[in-house]
């Protein structure tokens, strides 16, 4: 709790991934990485290097991707089916209901470069829909970790957890929020900050943004709670109630289409549990525009200022 | 098992599908009818399977790619003794673990979930080439539809059992020549499929896939490469008025061609 904010180096957690899983590779040699012409962007150069013989590179064929990573757990291996997010989870989403979740493979999905990590290349390549599509999978949690420290031990629980997961990582740099020690726990949100007029919730590339504005808000005496809740599913409904009740108001931010992600998942607890007042922050249901994911995270009203400014203005709806 | 008493356990198998669907009022007797005779083969004579330890590491790995089948797997499981056979009644029925197409988390057997088609031959390299990574001398099998072969998600998963030298993989195509609303000739023609394997790198076999001398030789060749067996088949075979009709593709006998096609396969036996 209360992390510092003070960090302010930024980190790809494409990095924290790929040593995380060389160095689990490096003790069960049933570990294999799966990708589809993505060792580049995945960051599995080290581990083809360290491993080579346990990099499947499929080419370009999503749907056959995840298909032989099914069938991988199936023969007994412990396969990290890695590609871009849109690609991994738009192209091959059949197979990831069908092969991966309703199967039960213990396969675990790395969907890189998610949310609006290629901006300019375009809403082709923006995956803003992966948390809707995914989350609506029984059988698949889904997580999305704010920063190297909780990816690394994201990583270190999937290989442990005997049963299919989505992983949806970043590209885009993001600064230490969590304690070095910091052990992942499915379904768990980890509370930053402490506060009671109001809780901030997000994950992935909006948590640091989340803590910046909770800053701004103390700043103006407004005591802001922060959340960081990586699992979208199973949604920790105790912390989001608790959230509710005690702080009377709720504001989302992702770096998602707010139609299904994780606004819309905590609107679900909040409305059936206990209705408080609430603001959604996202990709307002468009194909975004040209711009760097930072650009349009801002553009789309999720600098610092703008999330505080939101947070006031569902303090008043109370 | 020989040839000859193959021939009778699919014959028996053939009678209990029809009975099935026809109780169920549903099912998929046309591909089932073609298909019977391969899945016999495998199951009764080819695959090194243990029914009560579905789960063992060294089991030979079956995938039935055209999932909408799966009452054909269901009689042969439970002749080979994975199920109960008395739970073939429950074919379709509320709550029943079998349901219209294979689920491998409640029917012991069932490797992996198929129905949505083009999905059994991508896990079924992912199956081979988990063998080639850890050294286990499984083989796999996998059965799809010639009409499934339209899915794309198969040529990405020939393209890659090639490229991964997967001679450890068996796939067999039922070539009944017809899909659910018509003959492939007329809908996504893909004959002929042998020199379009072969251009992918797979070595090819054609054979009669309703005679058994024809479908065990084929299953138990090994080669360099991944092995196709283009298995031409009959849909309905083994009924006269079902054969290579396409109607009978979804089609539920009414009671007077039940019985019919009761006495038809069973004079047979």
């Amino acid at each position: 709790m209360n992390a510092p904010v003070t960090a302010t180096k930024l980190h790809d957690c494409r990095d924290a991934f790929a040593a995380t899983l060389e160095k689990l590779a490096a003790n069960d040699d049933s570990i294999v990485a799966v990708c589809n012409d993505s060792v580049g962007s995945s960051k599995l150069g080290g581990f083809k290097s360290r491993f080579p013989d346990r990099l499947v590179n499929v080419g370009i064929a999503e749907q056959n991707m995840v298909g032989v990573g099914a069938g991988l757990a199936n023969g007994g291996r412990l396969p990290f089916v890695c590609g871009a997010s849109p690609f991994l989870t738009g192209r091959a989403l059949e197979q990831i209901k069908a092969d991966i979740a309703y199967s039960n493979a213990n396969v675990k999905l790395v969907g890189i470069s998610s949310g609006m990590a290629y901006g300019e290349l375009g809403p082709t390549h923006h995956s803003i829909e992966d948390f809707a599509w995914t989350r609506a999978l029984p059988n698949l949690p889904v997580i999305a970790p704010c920063d190297r420290i909780e990816t690394a031990a994201a990583v270190e629980w999937a290989a442990g957890y005997d049963g299919p997961c989505f992983l949806r990582l970043s590209r885009v740099g993001v600064p230490d929020l969590l304690p070095a020690d910091h052990k992942f726990e499915l379904g768990k949100a980890n509370l930053l900050r402490e506060g009671s007029d109001v809780t901030l919730i997000a994950n992935g590339t909006l948590t640091h943004r989340m803590m910046k504005a909770a800053e701004i808000l103390g700043s103006q005496g407004i005591s802001a709670r922060v959340l960081n809740m990586a699992t979208v599913r199973p949604i920790d409904e105790e912390a989001i109630v608790a959230a509710a009740r005690e702080t009377g108001a709720i504001v989302t931010a992702e770096e998602h289409t707010i139609f299904g992600g994780l606004g819309s998942a905590v609107a679900e607890v909040i409305v059936e549990h206990a209705p408080v007042p609430m603001k959604r922050l996202g990709v307002p249901g468009i194909f975004a525009p040209t711009g760097s994911a930072e650009f349009l995270l801002d553009e789309f009203g999720m600098r610092p200022a703008s999330i505080a400014e939101a947070a006031l203005a569902v303090i008043k709806r109370k | 098992m020989e040839p000859t008493e193959l021939e009778r356990v699919a014959r028996q198998i053939r009678l209990r599908d029809l009975q099935a669907v026809y109780e169920a009022g549903a099912g998929h007797i046309g591909g089932e009818m073609s298909v019977i005779d391969i899945l016999t083969a495998l199951y009764f004579r080819v695959l090194r399977v243990w029914p009560d330890q579905p789960r063992h590491p060294e089991r030979d790995r079956f995938v039935l790619s055209k999932g909408h089948t799966a009452c054909a797997l269901y009689v042969a499981l439970a002749k080979r003794g994975f199920i109960p056979e008395e739970e073939i009644s429950t074919f379709l029925q509320p709550h029943s673990r079998l349901n219209g197409h294979p689920n491998n988390n409640k029917v012991p057997g069932v490797e992996t979930n198929t129905g949505p088609l083009g999905h059994g031959l991508p896990v079924a390299v992912g199956m081979a080439k988990a063998a080639k990574l850890s050294g286990a001398k499984y083989h796999t099998y996998v059965v799809t539809g010639d009409g499934e072969m339209q899915e794309g998600s198969n040529w990405e998963a020939i393209m890659a059992a090639a490229q991964f030298g997967l001679d450890n993989l068996t796939l067999v195509i039922d070539h009944n020549r017809f899909q659910q609303g018509a003959a492939l000739a007329d809908t996504n023609d893909l004959a002929p499929l042998r020199p379009k394997l072969e251009a992918f790198g797979w070595d090819v076999t054609e054979i009669n896939g309703n005679a058994m001398s024809e479908i065990v030789p084929a299953l138990e060749h090994r080669g360099s490469r991944p092995h196709c067996i283009v298995a031409h088949t009959n849909k309905g075979h083994g009924i006269s008025f079902m054969q290579d009709r396409v109607d009978w593709h979804h089609k539920v006998p009414s009671k007077e061609q039940y019985d019919l096609a009761v006495a038809e396969l069973s004079e047979a036996i």
